[in-house]
C-alpha cells in the first residue's frame, strides 16, 4: 500500500494556515515562533518556491533565498532523485548573528533572523558562518546586464522588511546592493496576514508555515503526527525549518 | 634611499607604474562596486582578504622585531628596531585599505567604531588595530622627537604594543577558528599559527627591508652581524612554523573525515597546487632552510635577504590558502547545482583584473609609503650619531 500523508486537502491547508496566522498575529510578537515544515515526500522539485521568492523579493542573479537541492541517488537504471528545498533555517541559535561586527543582523522577537540593510557593511563574515549556505551577497547584478534593456520588474520596488527599496543599475552602491541578503520568512507579508510567498506557490503543497508555539496550528499538528528532522541537527543550531520524510 | 641614483629612479618608476595600474582598479571598484570582482557566493572572500591578513600580520611581526630591542632591551637588535617600527607602520594601513575595498559598503566602516558588536572577532580586531596604531604612532613620535626620558616610555609602549599585536593576531586566527560551519577553519590552532607566522613574516620583512631597501650600511661588520642574527631567528621560526603546518595538515589528513580532508586535497593537488608547493613549501621552507643552514650562504646578507623574500612570499601564499580553499566546499551537497546559471556559486576562484589591479596599486602604495617613511624617519639608531 502506498503511504498517504495524513494532511488536509490543498485548499483547506492554505485556509487553515491563514487562520493559524491570524490567530498568531493576535498574540504579542514575542509569543510567536514562526516555523516551516517541508514535506519531502511531496516535493517535486518544480522550483515554484524558488521562482515565487524571486518574484516576491525581486532578487538579482546569484541572490537566492530559497533553492531546491536535487540529488540523484543510485546507479542507472536503479536511480531515484531526492529533493531538498532549502530556505533560511531561522535557527534558534544562529551562528551568523554573533559574527556580525556591527550588529546589523539579529534574531527578532518573533524568532526570525533579520538584516538591517542600512547598517550592514557587507563584510560577508556571516556568509562564512552559516552552515546552510542560506546567505548571499548582492553584487549589484541585474538579469538584464549585457542586454539592451533592464526590464522594469528588476527595478520595481520591493517591500522587504516593510521598507520600499529600489535596486537600480545607476546606483550600484545603494542598499540592498552591497549587502548580505537572506530569506526572512517574508516577515513583511506575515504582518499583513499573508503567508510567505513560497508557501502559497508550492504546487505540490509540500511547504507549510505557522506558529510553532500554537499547539493548534497545522505545523504543530504535523510535527506531532509525522517523523521530522532538521538539517545538521548535530550543530545544535536548532533550525525552525523541519523536514518530513 | 639606496645605494645609487639609478636604483632610486627604478624604485620610484616601478612604484608609480603600480600606482597607475592601481588607479584603474580603484576606478572600477568605485564605479562598479563589486560587480567586477571574481569572489562569489561560495568563495566569498578572495585576494583582498588574504592581503589584509598578510599585511596586518606583517605589521605585527615587524613590531615584534622592534620590541626585541625596545621591550626586551636586546642591544644586538638595536640597528633594526626603528626599521621594524617603520615596516609595521606601513604594513598596517596597507592591510586596512585591502579590507576596506572588500567591504560591500566601504563608507560605513565608521560603524565599527560607532556601533561595534564585540561578540564578533572582527570588531574586536578593528579596535585592537586602532589601539595598536595609537601606540605605534606614539612610539615613533617619541623616538624621533622626545630626546629626554624616552627610553623608559618606549619600553612601556613597546610592551603594550606587543600585547596588542599578539592579541590581534590571535583574534585574527580565531576569526577563522570559530567558524564551525567551515571544517577546515574550525579549530584551536589558527590563533597560535597566526601569531607565529606573523612573527616569521615580520623577521623576514625586516631582513628584506634592511638588506635591500636601506641605505649603505656604514658599519659593514655590524650590518653582517645583525643580518646573521636575524637569519638565525628566521631559521628557528621557519622550523617551528613547519611543525605547525605539519601538525595542522597531518591531523586533518589522518582524520578520515572527507569534509576535513577535501579542502586540504584541493590545496595540495588542486589547480592552484603551486601556491602550496612552490609558495609555502619551496619559498617558505626549502629555500630558507638551504640558505640558513648552508654556512657560506648564511654569512652573505644578500642570500639571507633572498631567504627573507622567500618567506615573505610564502606567508602570503599561506594566507591565500587559509582564506580561499576552505570556502570552496559547499555547505550542503548539491548547493552549487541547485540553481543553474548561478555564476557566482563556483568552487573555482581566480581574482579578476579589478582585484589584481587594485592589489598591485596597494603594493605600489606601500612602496611609495616606505620610501617616504624612510626619508622622514632615518632608521639608523640614534646611538650611532651620539657616538
Amino acid at each position: 500500500m502506498p503511504y498517504v500523508p495524513a494532511v488536509m486537502e490543498m485548499e483547506n491547508a492554505i485556509i487553515r494556515m491563514m487562520e493559524d496566522l491570524e490567530r498568531a498575529l493576535q498574540k504579542p510578537p514575542s509569543e510567536r515562533r514562526w516555523g516551516m515544515v517541508i514535506d519531502l515526500t511531496k516535493c517535486v522539485a518544480c522550483d515554484a518556491c524558488t521562482v515565487s521568492c524571486k518574484a516576491e523579493k525581486k532578487t538579482p542573479p546569484n541572490v537566492n533565498y530559497t533553492v531546491v537541492i536535487k540529488e540523484e541517488v543510485g546507479t542507472y537504471p536503479n536511480v531515484r532523485e531526492v529533493f531538498l528545498p532549502r530556505p533560511c533555517m531561522q535557527c534558534e541559535e544562529p551562528p551568523c548573528v554573533d559574527v556580525c561586527p556591527v550588529a546589523a543582523t539579529w534574531q527578532n522577537e518573533e524568532g526570525i533572523v533579520v538584516i538591517d540593510y542600512d547598517v550592514c557593511i557587507g563584510c560577508r563574515y556571516c556568509i562564512t558562518a552559516c552552515p546552510y549556505g542560506a546567505r548571499t551577497f548582492d553584487f549589484g547584478e541585474f538579469y538584464g546586464d549585457g542586454t539592451p534593456m533592464i526590464e522594469p520588474y528588476e527595478t520595481a520596488p520591493t517591500f522587504e522588511y516593510g521598507e520600499e527599496r529600489v535596486r537600480s543599475p545607476e546606483a550600484r552602491h545603494e542598499s540592498p546592493i552591497g549587502n548580505v541578503r537572506k530569506c526572512n520568512f517574508c516577515i513583511e507579508r506575515l504582518h499583513e496576514g499573508l503567508l510567505p510567498a513560497c508557501i502559497n506557490d508550492c504546487i505540490g503543497r509540500a511547504r507549510y508555515f505557522g506558529d510553532l508555539n500554537d499547539p493548534d496550528s497545522l505545523v504543530s499538528e504535523m510535527l506531532r503526527e509525522r517523523y521530522s528532522f532538521r538539517l545538521k541537527e548535530e550543530l545544535g543550531t536548532k533550525p525552525k525549518v523541519f523536514y518530513l520524510s | 634611499m639606496n645605494k645609487n641614483k639609478g636604483w632610486t629612479i627604478a624604485y620610484w618608476a616601478i612604484a608609480i607604474v603600480m600606482l597607475g595600474v592601481g588607479a584603474i582598479g580603484l576606478y572600477w571598484r568605485l564605479v562598479y562596486g563589486h560587480l567586477l570582482a571574481n569572489y562569489g557566493e561560495l568563495i566569498v572572500w578572495g585576494l583582498w582578504v588574504a592581503m589584509y591578513i598578510f599585511f596586518v600580520g606583517l605589521s605585527a611581526g615587524a613590531f615584534m622585531v622592534s620590541s626585541l630591542f625596545y621591550a626586551f632591551g636586546l642591544e644586538r637588535f638595536r640597528p633594526v628596531a626603528r626599521l621594524g617600527l617603520l615596516v609595521s607602520l606601513i604594513a598596517m594601513p596597507l592591510g586596512l585599505v585591502s579590507i576596506w575595498f572588500d567591504l560591500g559598503h566601504m563608507w560605513r566602516f565608521f560603524e565599527l567604531y560607532t556601533r561595534p558588536s564585540f561578540t564578533s572577532l572582527m570588531s574586536v580586531e578593528v579596535w585592537l588595530y586602532t589601539a595598536f596604531l595609537i601606540v605605534l604612532v606614539w612610539m615613533i613620535w617619541l623616538e624621533y622627537h622626545d630626546e629626554e626620558k624616552k627610553s623608559k616610555m618606549l619600553k612601556v609602549l613597546s610592551a603594550i604594543g606587543l600585547v596588542l599585536v599578539v592579541l590581534y593576531e590571535g583574534a585574527g586566527g580565531a576569526l577563522y577558528g570559530v567558524a564551525a560551519a567551515r571544517p577546515a577553519w574550525h579549530g584551536g590552532l589558527f590563533p597560535l599559527l597566526f601569531i607565529l607566522s606573523a612573527f616569521t613574516a615580520g623577521v623576514a620583512g625586516v631582513i628584506v627591508a634592511y638588506v635591500f631597501f636601506s641605505k649603505d650600511h656604514p658599519d659593514e661588520e655590524d650590518y653582517r652581524r645583525v643580518v646573521s642574527e636575524l637569519g638565525k631567528l628566521l631559521l628557528a621560526l621557519v622550523a617551528i612554523e613547519s611543525l605547525f603546518l605539519f601538525s595542522e595538515y597531518s591531523v586533518a589528513l589522518y582524520s578520515s573525515v572527507p569534509s576535513e580532508i577535501a579542502p586540504l586535497i584541493a590545496i595540495l593537488t588542486g589547480p592552484y597546487w603551486y601556491v602550496f608547493w612552490i609558495g609555502q613549501i619551496g619559498l617558505g621552507i626549502v629555500l630558507p632552510l638551504i640558505v640558513l643552514l648552508w654556512k657560506r650562504a648564511r654569512q652573505s646578507p644578500v642570500w639571507v635577504g633572498i631567504a627573507g623574500v622567500g618567506v615573505v612570499i610564502a606567508t602570503f601564499a599561506m594566507r591565500l590558502n587559509i582564506v580561499i580553499p576552505p570556502l570552496a566546499l559547499p555547505e550542503l551537497n548539491g548547493l552549487i547545482e541547485a540553481v543553474p546559471g548561478s555564476t557566482r556559486m563556483s568552487m573555482q576562484y581566480m581574482p579578476s583584473s579589478m582585484e589584481w589591479f587594485l592589489a598591485i596599486g596597494i603594493v605600489g602604495f606601500g612602496m611609495a609609503l616606505f620610501a617616504l617613511g624612510y626619508a622622514l624617519f632615518p632608521t639608523t639608531p640614534p646611538a650611532e650619531k651620539e657616538a
